[in-house]
């Protein structure tokens, strides 16, 4: 009896949350298929113009190409350069390992916020400002630690055996590197790459600071300063809004795909 | 003796790249911030070329500006109410999924996460739809019969600490989830059995088994909500008045629109102070598990 009211008030206490966090949802996805939208959540006169005026704009498709190519560059580098870190600090007896793996956890906690300036000073000094690669260096950069805290815990796992056998068989460190211990922590790899490419394409703080010009901003910051515009259609703002946040919430749900599989390296060796 | 030179040489060649970047791009800026903050040096301006030593001076300055001291006020209020309420609604939310179905949690966990997946920008923007004159708040206070309400003018901050309960609950949820699920089953079942109340269950019980995740996740969020820039500046600008400047946005007015960067690095390492302090107990609690 006791049991079946605290479940009852379990269920309630959860639908009101989740109705709560609706409101501001249901505003972005309604807005986004008006005609006539405000800035309120109301029921939509039905059009799909928003995303056709969105999707065959060309500040659209520059401004997602930028992020694309920010994130994915971003990734990549992280994903390149923290693997080969890793591998030493998974592999050999080092004197410092321990202070430097923690150091490293200290340096993944600190906000980035904490040091932008410093980084605008320094890229306007040394003429990386305004410049893609720069912020994808910086990128790399403050996504580095955390990725090589993960990479070396996945390296880990898999067995010494294996690459012995890739030596063995003429390999060198470096080949056995990228060609047996990478692809069996395919899906360490993977979720560590897409952690770094969600917080790039997320990021709004480093571009909006270490950009100028409009042509090389991406996404977010193009959406800041659509919505930042007097008369904007609220509608494409929603639209907009919405294929922004997209490629976030794919990778999400493949990411948490991949997890639910398991980093279990078995299988490997037999 | 060759060999172990030979291993020296590998593991410099591995971890190169990573340090160079890591290097130039983080501690560099780090450490020419903290020099500068000492010197009189402002990048643009006449003082440039001559640079002098000063000490102390441009904190004092900063700790003796209302400003300041104001930034750091509401950055507490911002911060404390943030981590307060997204953990407690975190807990209480993971806490009472125990007891539902799966089909339901099906539905309602997409619902709580869509907010902590979607991109700062999007999820800023459909907080300033609620809470904007003309937002939904206003819609539905006004289709219940009472007048509408300036949320962002008369109470500023207390809609961006709400917008940002929104934005982060999914992220405590999902690790205090994780922290029950490891709660042994019999634990629970015998508390139960032994006649305590749910409450005392919780707080005798669930909570000092999970104490560890509680104090992680508590740094982490006071670390995330320290920094938050983005989310506020979209929102209100840090206005109306300075009603939400918090440190990181007056550190954005200072540094980029009154082009005093001298300035803004002062803040910025004020900042990064009080982060390191949080981070080294984060760091300190993350080794001992």
């Amino acid at each position: 009896m006791e049991k079946r009211k605290e479940k009852r008030l379990a269920y309630m206490m959860l639908c009101l949350v989740a109705l709560v966090f609706l409101i501001p949802l249901c505003w972005v996805i309604l807005a986004s298929l008006d005609a006539n939208a405000n800035i309120a959540a109301k029921v939509p006169a039905f059009t799909l113009n928003n995303y056709k005026e969105v999707l065959t704009s060309s500040s659209t498709y520059s401004s997602m190409k930028n992020g694309l190519l920010l994130s994915l560059g971003t990734a990549a580098l992280t994903v390149v350069l923290a693997g080969l870190m890793a591998y030493p600090l998974s592999r050999y007896e080092m004197k410092h390992k321990r202070i430097f793996m923690l150091s490293m956890l200290f340096m993944t906690c600190l906000p980035i916020t904490t040091i932008m300036v410093p980084v605008y000073r320094l890229f306007v000094m040394v003429k990386l400002y305004d410049n893609i690669w720069g912020v994808v260096l910086f990128l790399t950069a403050s996504n580095l630690p955390y990725a090589i805290w993960m990479m070396k815990n996945f390296m880990d796992s898999v067995p010494v055996s294996l690459e012995e056998a890739a030596w063995i068989d003429g390999a060198s460190r470096l080949k056995a590197l990228f060609r047996v211990v990478f692809p069996l922590m395919f899906a360490g790899v993977s979720s560590v790459g897409i952690y770094v490419f969600s917080g790039c394409w997320g990021n709004f703080q480093v571009p909006f600071i270490l950009f100028i010009t409009a042509e090389k901003m991406p996404a977010s910051v193009t959406l800041y300063r659509f919505f930042g515009n007097h008369n904007i259609s609220y509608g494409s703002l929603a639209a907009f809004s919405l294929v922004y946040a997209m490629p976030s919430i794919l990778l999400y749900v493949i990411s948490q795909r991949y997890m639910s599989k398991g980093f279990s390296m078995e299988g490997g060796t037999k | 003796m060759n060999k172990s030179r030979k291993k020296n040489r590998q593991i410099y060649v591995f971890m190169a790249p990573a340090l160079a970047v890591m290097l130039v791009f983080f501690m560099l800026p780090v450490a020419m911030a903290i020099f500068y903050s000492f010197t009189n040096l402002a990048l643009t301006g006449s003082k440039a070329s001559n640079l002098e030593v000063i000490g102390f001076a441009n904190y004092i300055k900063i700790f003796k500006d209302p400003a300041v001291k104001d930034a750091i006020v509401k950055t507490l209020v911002f911060t404390v109410a943030c981590v307060a309420g997204q953990n407690v609604l975190g807990f209480a939310v993971a806490y009472f999924m125990q007891d539902t179905k799966t089909v339901f949690r099906r539905i309602i966990g997409p619902v709580l996460l869509a907010a902590w997946v979607m991109p700062e920008v999007v999820s800023a923007i459909c907080t300033y739809s609620v809470f904007t004159d003309k937002g939904t708040l206003n819609v539905i206070i006004q289709a219940l019969g009472f007048g509408k309400i300036s949320w962002l003018y008369k109470y500023p901050m207390l809609s961006i600490i709400l917008g940002n309960i929104w934005r982060g609950t999914a992220y405590s949820m999902m690790v205090y989830q994780a922290a029950l699920d490891n709660v042994p089953g019999e634990v629970k079942e015998a508390s139960r059995i032994d006649g305590a109340g749910r409450l005392q269950a919780i707080g005798y019980v669930e909570l000092p088994i999970i104490k560890n995740t509680i104090m992680t996740n508590a740094m982490l969020t006071t670390l995330m909500t320290l920094g938050s820039f983005g989310f506020i500046w979209i929102i209100t600008g840090g206005g109306p008045g300075n009603a939400t400047t918090t440190l990181p946005v007056l550190m954005y007015l200072k540094a980029f629109k009154n082009y005093d960067l001298g300035y803004g690095t002062a803040i910025s390492m004020v900042l990064l102070l009080i982060s390191a302090v949080f981070g080294i107990i984060y760091t300190r609690q993350s080794e001992g598990d």
